[in-house]
This record gives structure tokens, sequence and C-alpha cells, in this order.
């Protein structure tokens, strides 16, 4: 595996909704790689026909009956939002405007 | 301070009433937290009409549950209706939940009385409490030191005697690690013992709730009380909750320990006497003692750090400024989301959704995290064969005493190390429990660590009460 890039971090940042300085940018780059860099121990290993754990003990899928049960009262959910409007949560523009 | 077993026999035998024990204990965290910083919020009003609802009980003839009147912190990672929760975060300063975790309402069902919200690294992500967005918590013990994390607010509250019970959340060793550099019990419970509805999530097949006490007895009460199937929780386990306080008094006679290699090499050279003397006691006690090397937990911190991030990266995208929690607004909800990410998380969270966006990111996902979790497997199997030869393992919990703020800070991979012998038992499922077991050379707590295999507890308070009695002073 090759050690990670400030480009690569700055791809990362961008894919999770973070907005990084340039300080940061290099800072994150030099600590990201170094925890990268100790896992090439894992990489080393040759893993192949082994299984991966996703979670520690195998869990099936859990339903419940149909039926109506109490749920979270909706004024209260949305007395924690940031904005609402008409019982519902308000959030700016998520099309653009036509050119 | 009187024990959490002891608080609940008097306030059931009317000896003593809840709200005397509340305004007690409320009064020592005034006097104490501000300058050991454990709580973020104490929930005054609540706590009194919590003992005045048990007093009514005992009152009216009704026994209110086994930890009637005993004063319980709770880690600010557990939502309670109406009182600010805040994961230690900016991005939550403010937020009331609108329901109530169900460790809570189990602890409450039971008498006990929560008294306040307690500091964290912000989302549980970190080992020293200096990651949480409204300052550090100072270890009880020293205060030039940190008390561990995450939970350490919840770890110092109870090594400062302001409460006799805490509750936290162990992700990586965020409950044991704290413990051990705070000189009290800590208990990392199997996977799926207690129920996480309404456990703010970070890596959710690894999170697992738990109690801090200053005795094994108390501890053992305390995750009694809270395990057990929960139907808001479809990883919470089936299988009825075990008796544990009944366990407490059986030793060691018989049993297969484990001393573990590579549960306590690279640590300090006190941490390692320690637990070779906790190893003798042990031994002392009828318990058959052997040497094991188990090579394969050497890979858990790097696994753990491509596992925990990779989940949390994908947990935290719930932080968007549109439900709860803070808003930076702007013009675009895309640009609305990056301002509010950008400005509510701290410096760790950040670090640890970048290393996990990365590890699951086209190209990455099968050499990152697909191995990681084939690493996990290995792990599992290995611990699987060391229960063949063993019936609990023993190590130490930490590293290191506590150490000094800032120390760790600038070098994220440091810090990380400091969970080395907490974070196999997290990839495993199986449970851990910490023991204060003497001091270092410097004065401060050492705890060391037994580990056993899913559902052990009985077993393991069982060894931790032996090494509880025998504990150099």
């Amino acid at each position: 595996m090759t050690s990670l890039s400030r480009d690569d971090v700055a791809h990362v940042a961008r894919l999770a909704r973070l907005e990084l300085t340039e300080v940061e940018l290099d800072r994150y780059t030099g600590q990201l790689a170094a925890v990268l860099d100790h896992a090439a121990d894992l990489s080393a290993l040759d893993l192949a026909g082994v299984p991966a754990t996703a979670h520690p003990f195998s869990s099936a899928n859990v339903v419940r009956d149909d039926v109506v049960t109490a749920c979270l009262d909706r004024d209260e959910v949305l007395a924690q939002a940031p904005s609402t409007e008409d019982h519902r949560f308000s959030v700016p523009r998520i099309i653009g405007e036509a050119p | 301070m009187t024990s959490a077993v002891e608080t609940a026999r008097q306030v059931r035998a009317g000896e003593r009433s809840a709200r005397s024990v509340a305004e007690a204990a409320l009064a020592v965290v005034d006097a104490d937290n501000p300058a050991l910083h454990a709580f973020l919020h104490v929930d005054r009003e609540g706590a009194l009409a919590a003992a005045d609802a048990v007093d009514a009980l005992v009152a009216a003839g009704t026994d209110p549950g086994p930890l009637a009147g005993v004063p319980i912190a709770l880690k600010d990672n557990m939502c309670t209706r109406g009182v600010p929760t805040t994961a230690g975060s900016r991005i939550l300063e403010g937020w009331e939940p609108p329901y109530t975790a169900t460790v809570v309402d189990r602890l409450v069902a039971a008498g006990a009385i929560p008294v306040g919200k307690t500091n964290l690294d912000e989302f549980a992500m970190g080992s020293s409490t200096e990651n949480s967005a409204f300052g550090p918590t100072r270890n009880p013990h020293d205060h030039s030191r940190v008390p561990g994390g995450s939970s350490g607010g919840s770890a110092a509250a109870v090594g400062a005697g302001m409460v006799p019970l805490a509750i936290g959340s162990d992700t990586g060793g965020s409950i044991r690690q704290p413990a051990a550099l705070c000189g009290v019990v800590g208990i990392k419970p199997t996977y799926g013992l207690v129920s996480r509805y309404g456990l703010i999530a970070f890596a959710s097949s690894l999170d697992q709730i738990g109690p801090f006490a200053v005795s094994v007895r108390d501890a053992a009460l305390c995750l009694e009380t809270i395990a057990g199937h929960d139907p808001m929780d479809s990883t919470s386990l089936r299988e009825p909750a075990p008796a544990l306080t009944d366990s407490l008094d059986r030793g060691v006679a018989g049993r297969r320990v484990a001393l573990v290699r590579e549960l306590f090499e690279g640590a300090d050279a006190d941490v390692v006497a320690r637990v070779h003397e906790a190893a003798e006691l042990i031994e002392r006690e009828g318990a058959s003692v052997i040497e094991l090397s188990i090579p394969e937990l050497r890979l858990g911190l790097s696994a753990y750090y491509l596992i925990a991030p990779a989940e949390a990266s994908s947990n935290l995208a719930r932080y968007d400024g549109v439900r709860y929690g803070l808003r930076v607004d702007a013009d675009d909800i895309t640009q609305m989301n990056v301002a509010t990410r950008t400005r509510g998380f701290g410096d760790e969270v950040k670090r640890r959704i970048m290393l996990g966006t990365y590890a699951l990111s086209a190209g990455y996902y099968d050499a990152y995290y697909g191995q990681a979790q084939r690493v996990r497997t290995v792990m599992i199997r290995a611990f699987g064969a060391a229960y063949e030869q063993a019936d609990l393992l023993l190590g130490a919990t930490a590293p290191t005493t506590a150490f000094a703020f800032g120390s760790k800070t600038a070098d994220p991979l440091a810090m990380y190390l400091s969970d080395v012998f907490t974070i196999p038992t997290n990839l495993s499922g199986d449970a851990a429990i910490t023991v204060p077991f003497g001091t270092g050379d410097d004065g401060l707590p050492i705890g060391v660590q037994l580990l056993g295999p899913a559902r052990s507890e009985a077993d393991l308070v069982a060894a931790a009460a032996v090494l509880e009695h025998g504990a150099p002073a």
C-alpha cells in the first residue's frame, strides 16, 4: 500500500463534507499516514480464504410484529431541529437555479 | 464513601431517605466539580425528583429496587429525555433528546438517582478526555494528569467519591482504561449484554455500555440491573441476564488462568510488576496459572483503527445540520452540511471520519477495511484457542499510569497505544473487567485486567473479587 498523499486527504475531506485549512491539510496528512503505515502489519498477512467478520456474533435480521406502538412525539422532535416549517424539517435550497 | 450496596440497603430499610443521599451527593459534586470537571451537566432538579419518588415508594411499603437511592453518573453519550446530551461535541451543544436510553430507564426503574452527565472525549473518541469540546476532566488522584478516556468524567466522578456508580461506554477500552487510571472497577460486558438503545453510536460493531464502581460488588450489582434483552436494540442478546452478585464469593479455586504476554508487553515496569503479583495472588488462591502467548493480539490496534473509524464515518454522517444540533447557515444544502460539520466537529473526530472514509473508499476498501475484518476473524479464532487452555486471561489494563495533559495530543498514534491491551476484547465481542491493583512508582493507581469469553461475567467478577481483596495497599 502506498502512503497517503495530501491530495488523498483533500479528496477524503470532500467526501466527508469537511473543509480543511492548508495547515490542517498538512497536519492531517502526516497523522493519517502514520496510522495507515502502522496498519502495514495487516497488509503483509496472507489471509486469502479467511472470512471477514463484520459483527462479533452472527446475527440474523430481527423483525417485530406489525403492530402500532408508541413513537416519538412529533412536536418534541421538531422542537430540537435548527429550522422547521409546517411540521417539517426545513433546509436551504437543494436544487440549483436554472442557468 | 458508602457503597451502592449499602446505600440501597439503608434506603430500602427506611434508615435513610433517598433525598438525603441525593443532597449529600450533589453537595460533593458542587464542591469538587469546579476543579475536576467530571460533570458537563448536573441535573439537580431531576435527581431530587427521582429521590422523592424513591422515598414515596418506601413510605408506601413498596420496594424501590436493588439500586434504591443510589446516586449514579451517566456518560454524556447516553440520551436523557429533556436533559442536555452533548457527546462532548459542539455539534450537539444544547440538544435535548426526545427519548431516554434503555440503560437509564432500567437504572431509574431499579431506584437509582441519575445526578448528571459526565465529560468524555468527543463522540467517545479518545483516551484522555482532552478531546472534549468542553474542556478536559482532571484525574482525582493528580490534577495535572488525565483521567483516561473516553469515559474520563464517569471514572473521575467515581474515583473522586462524588458518586458510587457511573455508566460509561467501551468501544476500544473507554471504560477499562479510565477506570484503571482513576483507581476504580470497570466492566466491558459481552457485546449485546446491555442494550444500546439511546447510546450515541460511535462504532456499532464494538460499542458496549458498562459500569464504573468503587467495588467489584457494586459493579456486579449495577451490571446485573442494566443487562438483559431489549427489543429496541436488535443486537441485544436474547438470553436472560446473568446473576452476578451470587457469584462474587465463588473464588478462583480450580480455575485455569492464563497470563498473556501480549497483554502486558511494552507496559511500564511497575505495571508489569503488578500484573505478575496479581498472577501470584490468583495462584495462591487456588487457580492454576499458565503463561501464554497470543501473537495475533498484536494485530488488534491496526485492525481497530481501520474498523472503528470506518464505522464512525458512517455513523457520524447523520450530523448534517438538518434534524437536530448545530446548523451553520449557507446558501445551499451541501455548503450548509460542510459548514456545520466543519465547525461542529473537533480535530480527533475529523481525523477519524477521514480515516474511516479513506478505508472505505473505492480502491482501498478491500486492502484496508476488508483486511481488517479478516484480521478480526483471526483474532476471534486466537481467543477461542486460548479459551480452550484457560478459563480467563490476565494482563494489564493500560500500559502506564495516568499521563500528563498534553503529553500525547500531538501524536495520535501514541494516544491510540494507550488502548493496546483493551482493544482486542472489543474486536472479539467478549467480556473483560479491570480492578485496581496497587500503584505505580508515581503513587498513581494501576489496574489489572481479566478477560473472559462471551457471557463469562460471573467468572470475571468472582476472579476480580479475589484480586480486590488481595490487592496491595
